[in-house]
């Protein structure tokens, strides 16, 4: 009944069935008690009620009792807990960073994947990383949860028990997208596994400009696609260069998206809104990026074609 | 005798000193219309709360955007949090029925501060007015949630300057209330009223002042922090400046867990004067609640760290707040044994007061043992952050406090209009509220355990049959709420005239008329005996 997807299912799950099994115990009986008592004790068939105020002997029974049952409570929930926290030392580390609004998963050979690749049966930590605001990384299955917090070294690990695709979910609100930073843990057979983890040709990308990684670690690809796909504001793809409509003080006008502009939206986001986005979702990034540092990126948007 | 009284006597309704109406209301210091400045206060801003939660609902119905897109629907479940905690739940039972019936119960002319009072009332509006505008303001609802962490709200550009300002100010308002009230209790019971003859709602507002006095300036000074840092650069808590994030949660949760108990003190205090009334009967255990208040109130201040298990804190952190946790369970454990002691082998009158009494200490218990769910660790780290939290909350601050909150204003209606509501549309419209309630949020459990998140605007179609049974719930407590308010309307403007003690109580509430003159009592009552005292035999 309770053997799971991971290792620390069986404990998570006994600590839920004894809390349920003693609470649905209590909801019933005080509740059917409640029942009997409204029917029995009516005023109709009640005038007289006794007069009593108090029993000492009731009072020690049940706080005693239910003292005794919420520690037995804690210590399910703490032997199915104590073991999320003691890492083997054989475990496979995989970094997992969280940003706005994805999951990234860099591997100890340096390849780094969407969703997150395992093999079944081995122990993995994920040595958490957040990249701007909190974030969880959370998988159902596994019953396992960290939240992934800047400037924290937070971990947790879990041995997979089953070959099959799991959810993860991020459960530490994000912002805007929170409810699509989403991926996969997939568990491989381990043959699978090493012919995935070996096969680095992905991983060969074109060199970039200094530029797209500076506009990478500021996050803003979360709101800015480079595929020409429309999220929170327009797309980088093609942008250098293309006439737009934005709407400045009210007024329509046409712009050419240059150097100038560029610069202003960054510094000013909110000055020339594209038309058909919503003002006041873009902070300034005036004095968080460099002057240097934002003629990079004009720089790099000019390659995105 | 009714009758006599009403010849020889003006209600605190009829004293008009001022020519013109709204005056009467806004110039008053009279506890009794402080009280209901905050009741009316509150119900306008409940509507608009709970009308928010619909729409949250409604977009749920479906995955994907269904009325409203993402920004919109994170800004809507933010102002839902911050209306309904810090201006619905935090004052809610405390400022209506604490300022009405807290001075009536010790046998007290009015609060020890009566202008005090009224100027709290209008700190607490000038905050849900600056908690309004940051919902229409020009750059956008804020959209943090009510808990406002970093360092998203440092990074957000939406209006969360105007929310934490508006949180700030309503906190004067909760510490000075609450300031009000535990001198009003030390100094102002009546000739004979020993601490151990107070009744068992005044010992709750005792308690829930401490919280509110000691608590909330650590979370006021959190938000100023908040704000200085987002508009001087304060590396407090955001880490790009060299704060600590987590720090925020500490001094968050320190005052937001000690605040839950704010809510739910007062909701045992009013269930707790209905129990005996309605069975006839003394309060069972009675200085077993009064402590168990005390004792929850004291311990609740130390275990915050349990909204935290998984944000990284220590190893033996979240054992010892673990362990903690549980042990304040039991307080509110013996508070319903008690309770229902009260019941048993009284001369049970099965009136609306009752019935809603019952429906509390029902979803109180569902709340208070899925609470336990997330007190221990192993399951806590699954259910974190799930709508398993959303369920086991709204049980506890709607299910308890809310329906606290309308078993008082059953019980105390005919003692502050001095009318009488149609008792078979509140059944009904109990009825309904139960049930719809219990739809609307059971099914949060079941997804949450298969691990729907919480704050997701969009979700996998696995979990959509919950959402479709949830949102159908919501219609159904929509409808039931409805009807009781109409109830509460016609009930005001044309119901029949309530006698002075129409439930047969015992307490000083119901020894003076319905409604109470301005000042409650001709004489301040001498107190002989312990409260809850019920005569032999009163026959109709």
């Amino acid at each position: 009944m309770f053997s799971g997807a991971s290792n620390f299912v069986e404990g998570v799950d006994t600590a839920f069935a004894f809390i349920f099994g003693v609470s649905a115990f209590f909801i019933i009986a005080i509740t059917a008690f409640m029942i009997y008592t409204v029917i029995r004790f009516k005023r109709s068939k009640v005038k007289n009620p006794k007069q009593f105020r108090g029993s000492v002997t009731l009072e020690l029974i049940w706080t005693i009792i239910p003292t005794i049952l919420v520690l037995m409570m804690f210590y399910y929930g703490y032997m199915g807990f104590a073991p999320m926290r003691n890492v083997p030392d054989d475990v496979m580390e995989v970094e997992a960073i969280g940003r706005m609004w994805e999951w990234e998963f860099v591997y100890e050979n340096g390849k780094s994947s969407k969703d997150l690749v395992i093999p079944v049966n081995r122990p993995v930590k994920l040595n958490l990383k957040a990249e701007d605001v909190n974030h969880s990384l959370f998988i159902p299955a596994f019953r396992v949860k960290e939240d992934v917090v800047p400037g924290y070294d937070n971990y947790m690990w879990f041995t997979p028990y089953y070959i099959g695709d799991y959810e993860i979910l991020c459960t530490e609100y994000c912002g805007m997208l929170h409810s699509a930073m989403t991926a996969d843990a997939k568990v491989l057979d381990s043959a699978e596994f090493e012919q995935w983890y070996a096969d680095l040709s992905q991983q060969k990308e074109e060199e970039k400009p200094e530029g797209f990684e500076i506009t990478k670690s500021n996050g803003c690809f979360a709101c800015h696609s480079r595929d020409g796909s429309k999220l929170v504001g327009p797309s980088f793809k093609g942008l250098y260069g293309s006439e737009n409509v934005v709407i400045t003080d009210g007024e329509e006008r046409t712009i050419t998206a240059d150097e100038d502009y560029l610069k202003t939206s960054i510094i000013n986001p909110n000055q020339d809104v594209v038309k058909g986005y919503n003002p006041g979702l873009m902070q300034s990034y005036e004095g968080v990026i460099s002057d240097e540092d934002i003629d990079k990126i004009v720089e790099y948007l000019k390659t995105e074609k | 005798m009714e009758s006599t009284q009403a010849t020889n006597h003006v209600s605190y309704l009829q004293h008009k000193p001022h020519k013109i109406g709204i005056l009467n209301w806004i110039l008053s210091t009279d506890h009794k219309r402080i009280g209901l400045l905050y009741l009316y206060s509150i119900m306008v801003f409940f509507i608009v709360a709970a009308f928010l939660g619909l729409l949250m609902r409604i977009e749920k119905f479906a995955p994907g955007e269904t009325i409203m897109d993402a920004q919109t629907y994170n800004g809507v479940f933010t102002v839902h949090g911050i209306i309904m905690i810090f201006i619905i739940v935090i004052p809610g039972l405390a400022a209506v029925f604490g300022n009405f019936f807290l001075p009536i119960l010790i046998g007290a002319k009015d609060v020890a501060f009566p202008k005090l009072n009224l100027f709290s009332w209008y700190i607490y509006i000038a905050g849900a007015i600056l908690a309004l505008i940051s919902q229409f303001a020009s750059g956008g609802a804020p959209d943090t949630g009510w808990t406002f962490y970093v360092p998203y709200s440092a990074d957000s550009s939406t209006n969360v300057i105007w929310a934490l300002t508006a949180a700030f100010i309503l906190g004067f308002s909760s510490i000075l209330t609450g300031l009000n009230f535990i001198v009003t209790i030390h100094r102002l019971r009546a000739p004979g009223m020993s601490w151990f003859r107070m009744p068992l709602f005044p010992w709750s507002i005792y308690a829930t002042s401490w919280i509110q006095v000691l608590a909330t300036p650590i979370v006021g000074i959190t938000l100023l922090m908040v704000i200085a840092e987002r508009t001087l650069n304060i590396g407090f808590f955001d880490p790009a400046l060299g704060g600590d994030p987590i720090l925020f949660q500490h001094l968050f949760w320190i005052y937001s867990h000690p605040a839950v108990y704010i809510m739910i003190l007062p909701a045992m205090g009013v269930v707790t004067e209905i129990f005996p009334t309605f069975s006839q009967k003394p309060i069972f255990g009675y200085s077993a609640i009064a402590l168990s208040s005390v004792a929850i109130a004291a311990v609740g201040y130390f275990v915050w760290g349990h909204h935290m298990f998984t944000t990284g804190i220590s190893y033996w952190s979240r054992w010892f707040f673990s362990f903690l946790t549980f042990i304040v369970a039991v307080p509110s454990a013996i508070k319903v044994f008690n309770w229902i002691s009260t019941m048993y082998g009284g001369s049970i009158d099965l009136k609306p007061p009752l019935l809603w009494a019952i429906g509390f200490i029902f979803l109180f218990m569902i709340g208070g043992l899925t609470g336990l769910v997330l007190g221990a660790l192993a399951t806590n780290v699954h259910v974190h952050d799930t709508t398993f939290v959303v369920a086991h909350f709204h049980y506890i601050i709607f299910g308890g406090m809310g329906f606290a909150f309308f078993a008082g204003l059953h019980y105390w209606f005919p003692k502050m209009f001095g009318k009488m509501y149609n008792i078979k549309l509140a059944n009904i419209s109990f009825i309904i509220t139960f049930i719809g309630f219990n739809v609307l949020y059971f099914p949060l459990f079941i997804i949450g355990l298969q691990g729907m998140p919480r704050r997701y605007f969009d979700y996998f179609p696995e979990y959509q049959y919950g959402h479709v049974i949830s949102t159908i719930g919501a219609f159904i407590l929509i409808i039931g709420i409805f009807i009781m308010l109409f109830n509460f309307f016609r009930g005001a403007r044309k119901g029949e005239i309530a006698p002075a003690n129409p439930w047969k109580g015992v307490t000083l509430d119901w020894q003076i008329e319905s409604p109470p003159t301005l000042l409650n009592f001709d004489e301040i009552p001498v107190i002989t005996e312990k409260p809850y005292t019920f005569k032999k035999e009163e026959e109709a």
